[in-house]
C-alpha cells in the first residue's frame, strides 16, 4: 500500500481550497492509494439481475456454485455463465449433450470461448479437473450421483486454481447453492401466441459468507 | 561436348488426364485466359486445337467439356507418377507437370540397355498416365522431342535427329517466342540450318538467348540435368530401450524428439502446423494420431501434445486401439509445414495468454477422449433448434470469425424458424411423446394444417400425464418438398404444462416428438 504520486493540486500553505475541491481531491487520493490487488478482482462478474444472490455482487474465484436440478435450472446456468463469458472468460460445459447452444448464444455467452465435452463418460471428473486447471468457469453435469470424495477433490482443485466450478444437481461441497423456486412463462395463450419471456425466482444459500438465503427475481431472456 | 544421355517421359494431354478424364473418348478442352492450352484426343479429332478461343472450340465441338487450367492439380496428379519412376532410379527431374527427365547412364546399365529402361519406365508410369511415352536422346531437349515420337535416338545421333525439325520446336525451350519468329523470317527454318552457323556469330547477332537456341539445335545441353533429390525425410524417430510403459519415461523421449524436429524445421525455415504422432509397441502394434494446430507449433507445444497423446494411449480408458505392451519407438512426422515466421503473440498479452492456457487444457482433454470429443459450437442457419448448431472439434477452424459473440441480429434469417427465445435443452435425439385431447384421443393435424381437437394432456417418454395449460400451433413446416427422399412435413407446437414445463413439440406422420425443452 503506497501513495503512487503526490496529489495533483497540492494546496499551497496559507490559502485553503474550497471544501468541494478538497473532497474531490480526497477521492483521487483514495484511488491512488488502493492496494494493487483488491479482493474485488478475485471476483468474476455476473449479470446484474443475479448479482444480489452473491455476497460480493459477483462470484468469487475458487468457489463452487451448485445449481439445483429442476425446471429452469439450465436457463439459470446459462444466465450465470453469461456474466463471466461476456467479460472474456473461458467456460466449459462437461456432460451436457442436450445444452441448447442457440439459447447459450442468446443469453450472451461467447460460443468461441465455450468448450463442450458432451460425452465425457466415466472420465467426467478427470475432464472437469483438466478444465478447472486452466479455464475460468466449468459447468459439469455428473452422470448419476456424485461420490463425496470426487466432489471434495474437484472443489478443492477449483479453489486452488481460482476457477469457478458449477455442478448441476446435488453437490456436497458447494459454497453457494442456487435454486429456481418459481418459473412462469409468458406469451402463450390457448392456441395462440408464442413463448416470449419468463419470470424466474431464484433463491441462493450456502456456507461461509454466502450463508443465509437471498432471493432474486429476473426476466429471461434478459432484455 | 554432347548432351547427357537423358530419358524423358511424356504424358500427352496431361491437364486432361490430371482432371480425371479419359481423353480418347471424352472431348475435353483446358482453357487459360479464354484460349485452349490443352485438349483431349477426342476433341482434337473434332478440330479443337491449342490457341482457339472458347467459343471457337465450342462451335467446332459443341459437346466439349471445358476446364480451367489448374497447374496445382496437374502437379498433384503427376506426383504419384514421379514417385513410381523414382522407385526405379533416383535423380528424377520434373520438367513440368506431365513430363519428367532422368539421366540414363546408371539405370540403363542396371536394367540392361536403353530400350529395356524405356520399357520399364513406361510400365511404371502406365497406371497413372495410360498414354505415356518415353524417349531417349543426348540432352533433355532432344530427348523431349524423341519422347513425343516415342523414339530412342542412338548416342551421338542427336544433332542429326534434330536437324530436320522446324525452329518452332524451340518454342517450349527458349523464353522468347519472337526469336523463333525472327529466325524463320531470316530463312533459318530448321534446327539443322541454325546449327550450321558458327556459334560466335549467333551469339553476336542474337545474344544469349540465341546462343542457347544454337546449343540446343546442336544437340548440346542447355544445362546438365540437376538431380532432384528426394525431399528430405523430416520425420524424426526415437527408440526407447527398455520399452516405456509409463508416461513420464516416454514423455522424456518425446521432449527430445520435439526439440530435434524443431531444429530440423528451423534449419529449413519451416514451421509445422500439423504433426503425426506415431508409436510402436513391443507387440508390433502401431498407434498413430494426427494433431492439428491453428498456428505453427512450438517445440514445447509439440512435446506437450506428445505427452498428452502418450497419456491418452497409456492411461486412457478408451479400450479400442490401446497398446498391449510398452512403447519401443516414438516417431514425430510433420504432416503440414508452412514457412516459419515465428509466432506472433497478442499485443496486450492478456487475452492471448488465457486463450493459450485454455487451448492447452482443451487439447489435453482431446488427448484423453479423442479429438472429436472437445468441441466449440457455431450457429448456422436452419429451422429446427438442433440443426442450428454445428459443433467444431477443437483445433479445426471455426467457420465464423472468432471475435464477437453471435447475437440474434447477426444470425441468418430463416423464415419458419422457431421464434426466440431459443430452448435451453435440445436433446440430441427427439424424445417420444404422446399428446391427447379432452377425450383421450391422440391429437392430429389435418392435411390443410388444421387442428380438429385441442391438445389437453402430454406424456413425455412414457412419463406421467401432465395437463397442458397453454399452447400454440400448429406451425406447419414443409421442408425440401422438391426432393422426395428428404421431404418432411411437420407441424410444430409450443406446450406449457401445469407443472411449468414448456416444450417444443413436433407432430410428424401422426407421431409426437419433443424436439426441445424450454428449461
Amino acid at each position: 500500500m503506497a501513495v503512487a504520486s503526490p496529489l495533483p493540486a497540492s494546496p499551497s500553505p496559507g490559502e485553503k481550497p474550497p471544501a468541494a475541491e478538497r473532497l474531490q481531491a480526497l477521492g483521487g487520493l483514495a484511488q491512488r492509494t488502493k492496494p494493487t490487488a483488491l479482493a474485488r478482482e478475485q471476483i468474476l462478474p455476473v449479470v446484474p439481475e443475479l448479482a444480489s444472490l452473491f455476497p460480493g455482487r459477483g462470484v468469487r474465484r475458487g468457489s463452487t456454485v451448485a445449481i439445483a436440478a429442476g425446471t429452469g435450472a439450465t436457463s439459470l446456468a446459462l444466465a450465470f455463465l453469461a456474466g463471466p463469458s461476456s467479460a472474456g472468460s473461458w467456460c466449459a460445459a462437461v456432460g451436457l449433450p442436450s445444452l441448447g447452444l442457440v439459447a447459450a448464444a442468446e443469453a450472451g455467452i461467447d460460443l468461441a470461448r465455450l468448450a463442450l465435452v458432451a460425452w465425457p463418460g466415466n472420465e467426467w471428473a478427470a475432464v472437469a479437473a483438466a478444465f478447472v486447471d486452466s479455464l475460468d468457469v466449468v459447468v459439469v453435469q455428473p452422470p448419476g450421483s456424485v461420490k463425496a470424495g470426487d466432489a471434495r477433490r474437484l472443489s478443492a482443485r477449483a479453489r486452488e486454481r481460482r476457477a469457478v466450478l458449477v455442478p448441476l444437481g446435488d453437490w456436497p461441497q458447494a459454497d453457494v447453492r442456487l435454486e429456481v423456486t418459481r418459473s412462469r412463462w409468458e406469451g402463450l395463450g390457448a392456441g395462440h401466441g408464442h413463448l416470449t419471456r419468463r419470470r424466474l425466482e431464484v433463491m441462493s444459500g450456502g456456507r461461509g459468507e454466502a450463508a443465509g438465503s437471498r432471493r432474486a427475481r429476473l426476466w429471461l431472456p434478459r432484455s | 561436348m554432347s548432351g547427357v544421355r537423358t530419358l524423358v517421359v511424356w504424358c500427352p494431354d496431361w491437364p486432361v488426364v490430371a482432371a480425371g478424364f479419359d481423353g480418347t473418348t471424352v472431348p475435353v478442352a483446358v482453357l487459360f485466359a479464354n484460349r485452349v492450352v490443352a485438349c483431349s484426343a477426342a476433341a482434337r479429332a473434332e478440330g479443337v486445337k491449342r490457341g482457339l478461343r472458347r467459343r471457337e472450340a465450342q462451335s467446332r465441338c459443341p459437346e466439349v467439356v471445358v476446364l480451367e487450367r489448374d497447374p496445382a492439380r496437374d502437379a498433384r496428379a503427376f506426383e504419384p507418377a514421379v514417385a513410381a519412376v523414382e522407385a526405379l532410379t533416383p535423380g528424377v527431374e520434373i520438367l513440368r507437370p506431365g513430363m519428367c527427365a532422368l539421366p540414363t547412364l546408371g539405370p540403363s546399365r542396371y536394367f540392361g540397355g536403353d530400350e529395356a529402361l524405356a520399357h520399364k519406365v513406361a510400365q511404371q508410369v502406365e497406371p497413372f498416365a495410360p498414354d505415356a511415352r518415353a524417349g531417349i536422346a543426348d540432352g533433355p531437349f532432344a530427348a523431349t522431342l524423341a519422347a513425343r515420337r516415342g523414339l530412342l535416338v542412338d548416342p551421338g545421333q542427336s544433332p542429326a535427329f534434330l536437324a530436320p525439325f522446324p525452329v518452332s520446336a524451340l518454342l517450349g525451350a527458349v523464353d522468347r517466342p519472337e526469336l523463333v519468329d525472327l529466325l524463320r523470317r531470316l530463312g533459318l527454318r530448321t534446327l539443322g540450318a541454325l546449327a550450321a552457323l558458327p556459334a560466335t556469330d549467333v551469339l553476336a547477332r542474337f545474344g544469349t538467348e540465341g546462343a542457347l537456341a544454337h546449343r540446343l539445335a546442336r544437340g548440346l545441353d542447355e544445362r546438365p540435368v540437376a538431380a532432384r533429390v528426394p525431399p528430405p525425410d523430416l520425420a524424426v524417430a526415437h527408440e526407447i530401450d527398455p520399452p516405456a510403459d509409463r508416461v513420464d519415461t516416454a514423455a522424456f523421449a518425446a521432449k527430445a524428439l520435439a526439440d530435434r524436429l524443431d531444429r530440423e524445421l528451423t534449419e529449413r525455415g519451416l514451421a509445422c502446423t500439423r504433426i503425426v504422432i506415431e508409436a510402436e509397441t513391443e507387440h508390433g502394434e502401431t498407434l498413430s494420431r494426427v494433431w492439428r494446430h491453428e498456428g505453427p507449433l512450438t517445440p514445447a507445444a509439440m512435446a506437450e501434445r506428445m505427452r498428452w497423446q502418450l497419456d491418452g494411449w497409456l492411461n486412457g480408458s478408451a479400450g479400442v486401439g490401446q497398446p498391449t505392451a510398452g512403447l519401443t519407438l516414438l516417431r514425430l512426422i510433420p504432416d503440414e509445414v508452412v514457412s516459419g515466421g515465428g509466432r506472433q503473440n497478442g499485443f496486450w498479452g492478456g487475452a492471448a495468454e488465457s486463450d493459450e492456457r485454455a487451448g492447452r487444457a482443451l487439447a489435453r482433454v482431446q488427448g484423453m477422449l479423442g479429438p472429436d470429443a472437445v468441441t466449440t459450437a457455431v450457429i448456422t442457419g436452419a429451422r429446427s433448434p438442433a440443426e442450428q448448431v454445428g459443433r467444431v472439434p477443437w483445433g479445426e477452424p471455426r467457420a465464423e470469425p472468432r471475435s464477437g459473440r453471435t447475437t440474434t441480429a447477426e444470425r441468418p434469417a430463416w423464415p419458419g424458424r422457431v421464434p426466440a427465445p431459443a430452448p435451453a435443452i435440445v436433446p440430441p435425439v427427439p424424445l417420444q411423446a404422446e399428446v391427447v385431447d379432452a377425450d383421450g384421443h391422440p391429437v392430429a393435424v389435418t392435411g390443410r394444417g388444421l387442428l380438429p381437437a385441442e391438445p389437453r394432456r402430454v406424456s413425455v417418454e412414457g412419463d406421467r400425464w401432465a395437463d397442458i395449460e397453454v399452447w400454440a400451433g400448429p406451425w406447419p413446416i414443409d421442408e425440401r418438398w422438391w426432393d422426395p427422399p428428404a421431404h418432411r412435413r411437420r407441424a410444430r407446437f409450443q406446450l406449457v404444462t401445469s407443472t411449468g414445463a414448456a416444450y417444443l413439440a413436433v407432430l410428424e406422420g401422426r407421431r409426437w416428438w419433443i424436439e426441445a425443452i424450454y428449461d
